[in-house]
């Protein structure tokens, strides 16, 4: 048993879960939200020389996309040493 | 020197590099040949991923597509890019925890059956193929053009190199390669981009040159300027599509849920060393692919504003044909440029109404390029390298996952448990070189249907095995059951759907008649959902899964007491 008790595997999964489901939900809005849904009203706005939703749908996601990916390893990293379950450094 | 001679060496240079990889890093165990021995570092192996997963298509072909869709174009880059945020955030941590070789190995431990193995053995062996006859052809396209030697020769020779480093190295030689092969791909894509992106704009990034002001002294935006240009010729303006919303959403959603379920995009977060690696290798190979990714529709734009000012005269007059610069009669020569002279005025023009005399296929714009901006030589035979390299990687990754899918999941799992470590290394190379004389075969031969086929693959593997994988993490209850019946609803549905619309009925497939709006190209999506909703009912309908894969659920859940990926 990795954990020490039941209620901690709870929680660190609890954790993760939440981590992995607001991580998500950004992924969601930039590119479905800004790049589809919402790309006539946010083409209104300009962002130097792009209309913003197209700006989102070719550029804007992407880079969002390789943010969320750095910070989720940064956190679960975190999260594996606050619970002890990361890997032994052999 | 001219083209040939140096688009010769260039190319010849980097194959030298490749088969000196694949001598150097040879494969001794079946556990290097699948998974190069778990040993393999986080962001070598992201730039593996990249190469493995950008293929000829978008190399040669999305920077291309783009510059006709313009906002439309946007469903690849996100739909080819979103996915990974998935593979990192909900299947690679867990499948490297896991442990084993392929996707079929864990659907078949998690639901604990031979029938759910076989059904992931077939998807994946399928989806596999589909893919590399495209690539092969890719190959073949990439010679004939620029060493003016026929494709059937340039498949053969492309079948050769792959061959050698594939069946050799396996996952441990075709890891190394692609790292080179990335390096080749992405220096190839840039140069011509950046030198573009200088001309028309003075930026050197092209990310910033797409939303900056012309180079011409007018003052206008480049976007501003292609959008005007695209009206006045009767098209949509650049920058709005002319797909409805729910297709865009459905087709994007198909693409990223395509790829996180691809298998030879999932094994390759199996070569690392540790939990925390996979996770950060998923986002190595984005930043990898991004660098592409985002310069894409930067060059498309470049292009489009390029070929229409080239075409139609800087007056909008169109120019005369005896004027015209050479690329256009060098591409004719191929069929992919033809001009008729409708209104007999001596004058090309390209427009989107029935002012229109030009047919430009759109693979030819990245290939053709270099030559439209009148850059050196050597650009275009790095180009040429370029494409090669993007087709020769993912080839060797869609071969390594059928070799591994016939020798592992096939034979060994499932028909021969006896044989050896030796004899199962050695069924894999005879699987592998089967594998490269199929592929070469479609490559040479091609089914009319190769670009219709990869909407299949994708919509195939976001219907089947993505539920079944995020299920079988995320959820205790899913039971074989459950998986059984929702991956075979939701191929069904899919395959079907694209079935009749591609190659029953084409002549029907129009908006009108799709369900809910939603194309082909998109139904993967409804597809998946379907799979979701079916295992889930069926679960709570039949007997709850054994203790013993609760536990190994239980297992993967965490990073503590990863080991190296292991057969038993």
């Amino acid at each position: 048993m990795a954990f020490e008790s039941k209620e901690k595997a709870a929680a660190y999964w609890r954790a993760n879960i939440r981590l992995m489901l607001s991580l998500l939900a950004v992924w969601f809005v930039v590119s479905y939200g800004f790049g589809i849904l919402l790309v006539d009203w946010l083409d209104q706005v300009r962002f130097f020389g792009f209309k913003l939703g197209f700006w989102f749908s070719q550029q804007g996601s992407i880079f969002t996309f390789v943010v969320l990916i750095f910070v989720y390893v940064a956190r679960m990293n975190k999260l594996d040493r606050d619970f002890g379950v990361q890997e032994d450094d052999s | 020197m001219d083209i040939q001679t140096a688009t010769l060496l260039i190319v010849g240079f980097t194959f030298v590099i490749y088969i000196g990889i694949a001598i150097w890093s040879r494969a001794g165990s079946t556990n290097e040949f699948y998974v190069a021995g778990g040993g393999i570092h986080p962001v070598a192996n992201g730039m593996a991923t990249a190469a493995d997963w950008m293929s000829a298509a978008s190399f040669i072909s999305m920077a291309g597509l783009i510059s006709f869709l313009g906002y439309d174009g946007g469903v690849y880059l996100m739909g080819w890019t979103g996915g990974y945020v998935l593979l990192a955030l909900c299947l690679a941590p867990y499948l490297r925890k896991f442990g084993k070789f392929t996707v079929p190995d864990f659907i078949g431990d998690r639901y604990y059956s031979q029938t759910a193995r076989t059904v992931a053995v077939v998807c994946a062996i399928f989806v596999s193929f589909t893919y590399v006859a495209g690539q092969m052809r890719g190959v073949g396209v990439v010679f004939s053009r620029f060493l003016e030697v026929d494709i059937t020769t340039g498949v053969v020779i492309g079948m050769g190199v792959v061959f050698f480093y594939a069946v050799l190295g396996g996952m441990k030689g075709i890891t190394y390669t692609q790292v080179a092969q990335y390096c080749v791909l992405i220096f190839a894509y840039l140069v011509p981009a950046i030198f573009i992106s200088i001309m028309m704009t003075g930026h050197v990034i092209p990310q910033l040159g797409f939303g900056a002001e012309m180079n011409d002294g007018s003052g206008t935006y480049l976007l501003d300027k292609l959008d005007g240009l695209s009206q006045e010729l009767g098209f949509t303006a650049y920058t709005d599509g002319s797909k409805s919303t729910i297709d865009v959403f459905f087709i994007t959603a198909a693409l990223m849920l395509g790829t996180a379920g691809l298998p030879h995009v999932i094994v390759r977060f199996f070569t690392v060393p540790k939990v925390r690696d996979a996770r950060s290798s998923a986002g190595w190979a984005l930043v990898f692919i991004a660098i592409l990714y985002t310069t894409a529709p930067a060059l498309a734009s470049f292009a489009r504003v390029n070929m229409i000012n080239t075409i139609n005269g800087p007056e909008a007059q169109g120019t005369l044909y005896e004027e015209a610069p050479s690329w256009v009669s060098n591409w004719e020569k191929t069929g992919l440029i033809t001009w008729e002279d409708k209104n007999a005025d001596g004058r090309m023009f390209y427009a989107g109404d029935e002012r229109n005399e030009m047919k430009i296929d759109r693979d030819i714009m990245v290939l053709a390029n270099p030559e439209i901006a009148q850059l050196p030589i050597w650009v275009i035979a790095l180009v040429a390298a370029g494409g090669i390299a993007a087709a020769l990687s993912t080839s060797a990754g869609l071969l390594l996952v059928i070799s591994t899918s016939v020798s592992h999941d096939l034979l060994k799992r499932n028909l021969m448990p006896n044989i050896s470590d030796r004899q199962e290394l050695f069924y894999a190379r005879v699987a592998a070189a089967v594998g490269i004389c199929v592929a070469g075969y479609l490559g040479i031969n091609p089914p009319g249907f190769v670009a219709q086929v990869v909407a299949f693959a994708f919509g195939l593997a976001a219907s089947s095995f993505f539920p079944a994988i995020i299920l079988g993490i995320f959820s205790k209850r899913m039971n074989k059951e459950g998986a059984i019946a929702g991956m075979l609803s939701g191929i069904t549905f899919t395959a079907a759907y694209i079935i009749y619309f591609k190659f029953i009925n084409p002549a029907a497939n129009v908006p009108d008649n799709w369900l809910l709006g939603i194309s082909p190209e998109g139904i993967g999506t409804l597809g998946m959902l379907i799979n979701f909703i079916v295992a889930i009912i069926v679960s709570k309908v039949t007997t709850a899964t054994p203790d013993s894969v609760q536990e190994l659920v239980e297992s993967i859940r965490h990073p503590k007491g990863a080991g190296g990926a292991a057969a038993h």
